[in-house]
Parts: C-alpha cells; sequence; structure tokens
C-alpha cells in the first residue's frame, strides 16, 4: 500500500521532442487512477515512467514519500500487467504466477503454493494451473496476468491498456473484476487506456492527458459536467460533445441554431469576446414535441433540418448539419484528429428520445437544455463557464461514496448484497453498467477467498 | 503417443467433410500427387549419394570394380580398416575435440553479443551486423595462407588452438546474426515483465529470455558445429600431422590396405563414419528446436 506522488515529471527525447510534460498527480493510497488521452499523449509512458521501465529526465517520482528516480524496476515493489499481458510462454500458469515468488529467494516452497492458490481461487484459474499460457484464452491469459501481478502483493497495481485486447463482451465481464479486485484489496492502482468506458467506470479519478500535458483531473462525473477546456470536453462522452460556432450579441450567443439566452453570470464571463465554442452534449437535446412541459422552460427550441437518423432502440442518433466560417470548421477539424476521430462534416450529432417520428431529410422543431451547456473560447480552448465549486463538489461526493465502498469490500465481506447496496445512489450512477454481474460474482470469489484463507 | 492421437483426433469434422466432397478431392488430389512426385524427386536427389557411399563402403577388395550398385558380398573390412588405422582415430579425436570447444565458446559468446546488439541501442550497431554479415561471406581460402605463416612463426601451426581461432573467427558472426534475429523476435515485454516482477537483468536473460531463445541457441549451434566438423581448408592448410588434423583433412591422407590399391573403399567407410555423429546431433537437437515455442506469450 502506498501513494504515489507525480511531481513535475518531464520526459524528453534525444530529439527533443517531450513525451511526459511537467505532469503532477498525487495518487492516494489505494486511489484507482485513470491515465487516459488520445494515442500519443503519453499515458503508456507516463505509466513506464513510474514503475521504472523508462528514464526520468526531470522532476520527481515519490513513492510513499520515497524518491525512487533512480531506482531499478525490481526496487520499486510495483507490478504491471502489459498490454499483451507479457506471461512467460515456457512456465506453467503456476510458475508464471509464481515467478515474483520465486525471485524473492526467500519465500518458503509451502508460503508460495499457498499464495499462488489463493490468487488464483480469486481470479478463479484454479483448473488451469498446470496448463501453458499458449494453451488459454486471451481472457484466461489476461487473468494470469493478473494472478502474477497481484500474488506479490506490491505497493501499486500499474495496468497498460489492459483490457484492450479482449472482444466487447469479455472487456465488459474483466472490467468488473478489475474494479471487484482492486476494491477488495484496495490496492493503489493506475490504469492507463484509451477507452473512455473504461476511464469513466473504473477510475475514483481520471487525468486527462494531451501531447504529454495533464488537462484535467477529477472523478469522471467532474470531467463530464464541468470539464476544464475543449480537449476534455471532446475526449469525455460518446457520442462527443458538439461544438457550435458563436458570437456574443447582448445577453445572448447567436449560434447556427437559434440564439442562445445566457444567465448574468455566464453573460459576465464570455462578455467582451467575439468568436466562441458553445458545447452542447448530444442528450441536451430533444425532439421538441416530446419534451415535458416541466422541462421545456429551462431550454429553447430551433429549427434545424435532419440530415440522417440511426435508430438504436433506446434512443436515436440526428445529424444536424450546420454551417460555420473557415476559422471555426478548421479548429473543429484540428480538434477532432487530437481526437482521433474523423469527424469530416461540420454537424452536430443529437441523441433523441426513441419514439420520436422525425426522419431524414426533414426539418423539425429540436430542443435544447441549456443548464449544462459550455462556453469555450476557441483559441485557448479555455472552459469560460465552469463551475470550479460544483465540479469539486461532484468529486467529493464520489470520494466519500468510494471510502464507503472500500469499507464495505474490506470488512464485511460476507455477502456481496451489502457491497452493492453500500454503493449509495450518486456513486451507483455512473457505474450503472455492471451491478448485477459483479453482484453475483462477488458473492462466489469471496466464498473462495474465505474458503482458502481457512485451509 | 497419447497427446498427439488426441490432437489429432480433434479435428475430425473438417477432415471427413474434406474427404465426402467429390468436387475438392479430384483438384485436391492432383496436388497432392504433385507434392509427392516433387517429394520423391528431392528425396531421391538427397539420399542416393548417401547410399551410393554407403554401398561402396560395403565393398570388399576388388568387389568396388563390380559394375554395380549393390556389393557382391557385404563386408565390413573397409570399416575394420579405417577402425584400426591411427590415422582415422587421432583424426576423429581431433574433430570431436575442436568442434565441441569451438561450438561452445562460438554459442556462448555469440549468444551474449547478440543479445546486446538485440535489445541495446548504440552506435555502430548497424555496422557490426553488417561486418557480421560480410564475415560469413569471407572466403576463407583468401586468409588460409597468411594464417599459415603467421601461425608457423607463433608456434600455433599444428595445433588445437590453431584451428579453433579461425573457426571461432567465422563461426561467431554467423551465430551472432541467426540469434539476434531470434533475440528480436522475443517481445521486449517478457524482459521488462522480469524486471517488473523482481529479476535483475541478469536473472531476466536467464530465466525468460535464455529459454525463450533456446531454439535459436540450438540452431546456431548445429551450424556452427556443422560448419566445423566440415571444413577442409583449415584443417588442411593449418596442420601437419596427427596433432590437430582434423578428419575431412586425414581422408586425403589416406590409404587403402596396401600402397598399390585405390582407397575409395575405406574412404566411403570413414566418410560414413564421420556422418554418424551428425545424424545423432541433429536428432538430438531437433527435439529442442520446437517451432512456434513463444505462442500464448503475447496477445496471439
Amino acid at each position: 500500500m502506498a501513494a504515489i506522488e507525480i511531481d513535475h515529471l518531464v520526459k524528453q527525447y534525444p530529439n527533443g521532442f517531450k513525451g511526459v510534460n511537467d505532469v503532477s498527480l498525487n495518487i492516494a493510497d489505494g486511489e484507482f487512477v485513470i491515465l487516459v488521452g488520445p494515442s500519443g499523449c503519453g499515458k503508456s509512458t507516463l505509466l513506464r515512467m513510474i514503475v521504472g521501465l523508462e528514464d526520468i529526465t526531470s522532476g520527481e517520482l515519490r513513492i510513499d514519500g520515497k524518491r525512487v528516480n533512480e531506482k531499478a524496476p525490481r526496487e520499486r515493489n510495483l507490478s504491471m500487467v502489459f498490454q499483451n499481458y507479457a506471461l512467460y510462454p515456457h512456465l506453467s500458469v503456476r510458475e508464471n504466477i509464481a515467478f515474483p515468488l520465486r525471485l524473492k529467494k526467500d519465500v518458503p516452497e509451502e508460503e508460495i503454493r499457498r499464495r499462488v492458490d489463493e490468487a488464483a481461487g480469486l481470479l478463479e484459474l484454479g483448473e488451469l494451473l498446470e496448463r501453458k499460457p499458449a494453451q488459454l484464452s486471451g481472457g484466461q491469459r489476461q487473468r494470469v496476468a493478473m494472478g502474477r501481478a497481484i500474488v506479490r502483493q506490491a505497493d501499486a497495481f500499474l495496468f497498460d491498456e489492459p483490457l484492450s485486447n479482449l472482444d466487447a463482451k469479455l472487456r465488459g465481464q474483466m472490467r468488473s473484476e478489475i474494479s471487484r479486485m482492486q476494491r477488495r484489496l484496495g490496492t493503489t492502482t493506475v490504469y492507463v487506456t484509451h477507452d473512455q468506458t473504461e476511464a469513466m467506470t473504473l477510475g475514483d479519478r481520471v487525468a486527462v492527458l494531451r501531447k504529454g500535458i495533464l488537462q484535467q483531473v477529477a472523478s469522471p462525473r467532474e470531467l463530464y459536467e464541468q470539464p476544464a477546456n475543449l480537449f476534455v470536453a471532446g475526449f469525455i462522452g460518446s457520442p462527443p460533445m458538439n461544438f457550435l460556432p458563436a458570437h456574443v450579441e447582448g445577453d445572448c450567443l447567436d449560434t447556427p441554431f437559434g440564439p442562445i439566452p445566457l444567465s448574468r453570470e455566464r453573460a459576465d464571463a464570455v462578455a467582451g469576446r467575439d468568436l466562441l465554442l458553445v458545447g452542447i452534449r448530444p442528450e441536451y437535446f430533444e425532439d421538441s414535441s416530446l419534451v415535458d412541459d416541466a422541462k421545456r422552460p429551462h431550454g429553447s427550441t430551433f429549427q434545424a433540418r435532419i440530415d440522417f437518423t440511426e435508430w438504436l432502440g433506446d434512443a436515436q442518433f440526428a445529424y444536424l448539419p450546420f454551417d460555420a466560417e473557415p476559422e471555426v470548421r478548421d479548429r473543429l477539424r484540428e480538434l477532432s484528429q487530437e481526437l482521433d476521430s474523423d469527424q469530416l462534416r461540420t454537424q452536430a450529432v443529437v441523441k433523441i428520445d426513441a419514439s420520436s417520428r422525425i426522419r431524414e431529410g426533414q426539418t423539425a422543431e429540436m430542443w435544447v437544455d441549456l443548464r449544462k451547456i459550455h462556453v469555450f473560447d476557441p483559441r485557448t480552448g479555455e472552459n469560460l463557464t465552469r463551475d470550479e465549486e460544483a465540479g469539486a463538489e461532484l468529486t467529493r461526493q464520489v470520494a466519500a461514496d468510494r471510502a464507503q465502498q472500500v469499507d464495505l469490500a474490506g470488512g464485511g465481506r460476507s455477502s456481496g448484497t451489502t457491497e452493492t447496496g453500500g454503493a449509495g445512489p450518486t456513486g451507483g450512477a455512473h457505474r450503472a453498467d455492471a451491478p448485477q454481474s459483479v453482484d453475483v460474482r462477488d458473492a462466489a470469489g469471496s466464498r473462495q477467498m474465505s474458503g482458502g484463507s481457512t485451509t | 503417443m497419447t497427446t498427439m492421437e488426441r490432437e489429432a483426433g480433434a479435428p475430425p469434422a473438417a477432415e471427413t467433410s474434406s474427404k465426402r466432397s467429390p468436387k475438392v478431392s479430384s483438384s485436391e488430389r492432383k496436388s497432392q500427387i504433385l507434392w509427392l512426385v516433387g517429394a520423391i524427386v528431392i528425396i531421391a536427389y538427397a539420399l542416393i549419394p548417401v547410399a551410393w557411399i554407403l554401398s561402396l563402403s560395403l565393398k570388399a577388395g576388388d568387389d568396388i570394380n563390380n559394375q554395380r550398385f549393390l556389393p557382391s558380398d557385404v563386408s565390413l573390412e573397409n570399416y575394420r580398416i579405417v577402425l584400426s588405422s591411427d590415422i582415422f582415430l587421432s583424426a576423429l579425436r581431433n574433430s570431436v575435440g575442436i568442434a565441441a570447444i569451438a561450438t561452445t565458446i562460438s554459442v556462448v559468446l555469440a549468444t551474449l553479443a547478440a543479445y546486446a546488439i538485440a535489445r541495446l541501442e548504440f552506435p555502430g550497431k548497424k555496422l557490426i551486423l553488417g561486418v557480421a554479415l560480410a564475415i560469413t561471406v569471407f572466403p576463407v581460402i583468401s586468409i588460409a595462407t597468411p594464417l599459415f605463416n603467421m601461425w608457423r612463426t607463433i608456434g600455433l601451426y599444428d595445433t588445437w588452438l590453431g584451428l579453433i581461432i579461425p573457426y571461432l573467427s567465422f563461426s561467431i558472426p554467423l551465430s551472432v546474426y541467426v540469434l539476434s534475429a531470434f533475440f528480436r523476435e522475443i517481445p521486449w515485454e517478457m524482459e521488462q515483465a522480469a524486471q517488473v516482477d523482481g529479476a535483475t537483468a541478469w536473472q531476466a536473460f536467464r530465466k525468460v529470455i535464455v529459454p525463450l531463445a533456446a531454439p535459436g541457441v540450438f540452431t546456431a549451434a548445429i551450424l556452427t558445429f556443422f560448419a566445423i566438423w566440415n571444413d577442409f581448408v583449415f584443417g588442411i592448410t593449418l596442420t601437419s600431422t596427427e596433432a590437430a588434423r582434423p578428419v575431412p583433412a586425414a581422408l586425403a591422407f589416406f590409404s587403402g590396405a596396401s600402397q598399390f590399391s585405390q582407397p575409395t573403399a575405406p574412404i566411403a567407410a570413414a566418410s560414413v563414419l564421420v556422418t554418424i555423429p551428425v545424424i545423432i546431433l541433429v536428432l538430438l537437437f531437433q527435439q529442442k528446436i520446437v517451432a512456434g515455442l513463444t505462442n500464448g506469450a503475447v496477445k496471439g
């Protein structure tokens, strides 16, 4: 168990390129932190600097308050799960998991056997122990790699895109398994991913990186609702946030989808600027005819031509093209390239009710919820309407829920139901995708755990 | 055997379906026949000379002039001559000793060097590999005379060491080249994982990299051993007596049962005898050269 302090870390390559540029981040003991960003943003490099596989150009890395910059990987007592698992193909699953213990020399054979069996029980690898990695499926190899990581009782777990080689179904399953394991063991975890579902569901806090520079560190909910800048806003959320060009006119923003009235504070925040970008998430839109009367006053309506619709069963996406001046178009294209997406047109993606009868080619009346929209400066990317206090409050809530969850997972391992029950209404909300499957597996897992410890 | 049977029995569905569909079988049979013909031609090409040598070695006395492929009477007389000859026995001792020592040194050094070349970035790395490749295609005969003079001056002429040194200088570059290709195939994450798991660089090399590179190491060892075992140029130029002369060179000095008979049949017998250790080595190492040992290391 340890806290990891990342203090102004820089990784500079011989050609002068900075892969990681002045990143500072404090990871508390037992915390689950996600490093996320598009490819090439330096997230893996940062992870490898923490584990010691990559040299640190400048800055300081402290584990449990001690500087470890110069220490070799083996002296840092961290364990890592690699993207391609990196299992030892010549060793059986048992020996793969036992490998870190065998290197320690002072661990007696009996102890090794007990700990391997315990880890295997936790990961349901019991029947595979005598097999070679080549005889395992992708998900099984993944679990062996995790077994090798947890058997050592390392100070922290580091994951480098561990699920990116699995198919979608298995990925969801392993995601809940990693989350469950981390909560049970309460080990500090740093997890690199480019998949934002993983980032949003697993992390206590998420650090968004762009070109080696840390953009924002916050709870997933804060990132989603109070993004610090254009990049974070565009990166978090799928489909991504829509950015509409806007000009300030008094207390109003003039956008391609009609004027947007601004509150006093917001108007003050954007006053004196010429061109702005308004960020509206797809789900803030709705087919005007389907909006509750109670909600209607919070937004405004506008007429737009529907280019294209996609019906998904639970919802429906509609694409609304809009015109933008060249400056905005260039900026948006640049942004979408940075975000690894290839949006070619200037169009808004809106998520509307599945029962809406709006069809392609029609002009329809849309309603947009204005409470949560953000206004960005297109040049600096800064979010002009970010409410720091509201964001911090969201992160505090998550931290509180989390503390409760860890207490329950650590203390009351009697049943899985208490654990999910204790997650609370807010904590459950952002992890809404997996509670049921976690529940069942959890109960099974805790039985195995307690069985293992009594023998 | 049981595991093989089980594996072979695993995909019965695919086998039966291909047998039962008549369309596939006609074109498939044609290509099967072509393959068979090709295989027979190649096997004949490779084995007829061996069979010939074998049959020659079994012909006693003047039977080699019998104008037939097979000996009139199978006789082990030539083997008796060869095995009772001091020239052959000392040459065999020299060959085995020199080849074993040179191969061991060469493979150990080449493994370390190739690992460094595959893993480390340093200036001149490409140059080293280029030079290594150039040396392997360098004509051996061109340094035979200079070496002869040099060895005579410094006293290495007609000694084991005098042969081992030039063998090393030709076999190490080849082994480095072969092995560095092997090491490059091993995912670097293997080693990094070992380091994170608590291994020192040496432990990671010994416990993870070497076992994974074993097929490559054995390949290099076999190639080196063959090259040295078969070498004639150095064997004949750098030796003069039984003190160091290896088998291929010694065969040239072979005489028959009497001064007046051609030593063709005894030479054939000696050739057969020196082939035996090579065959044994290949059969032994073949089990070690398991292709695809790294299967399952990474995602696959």
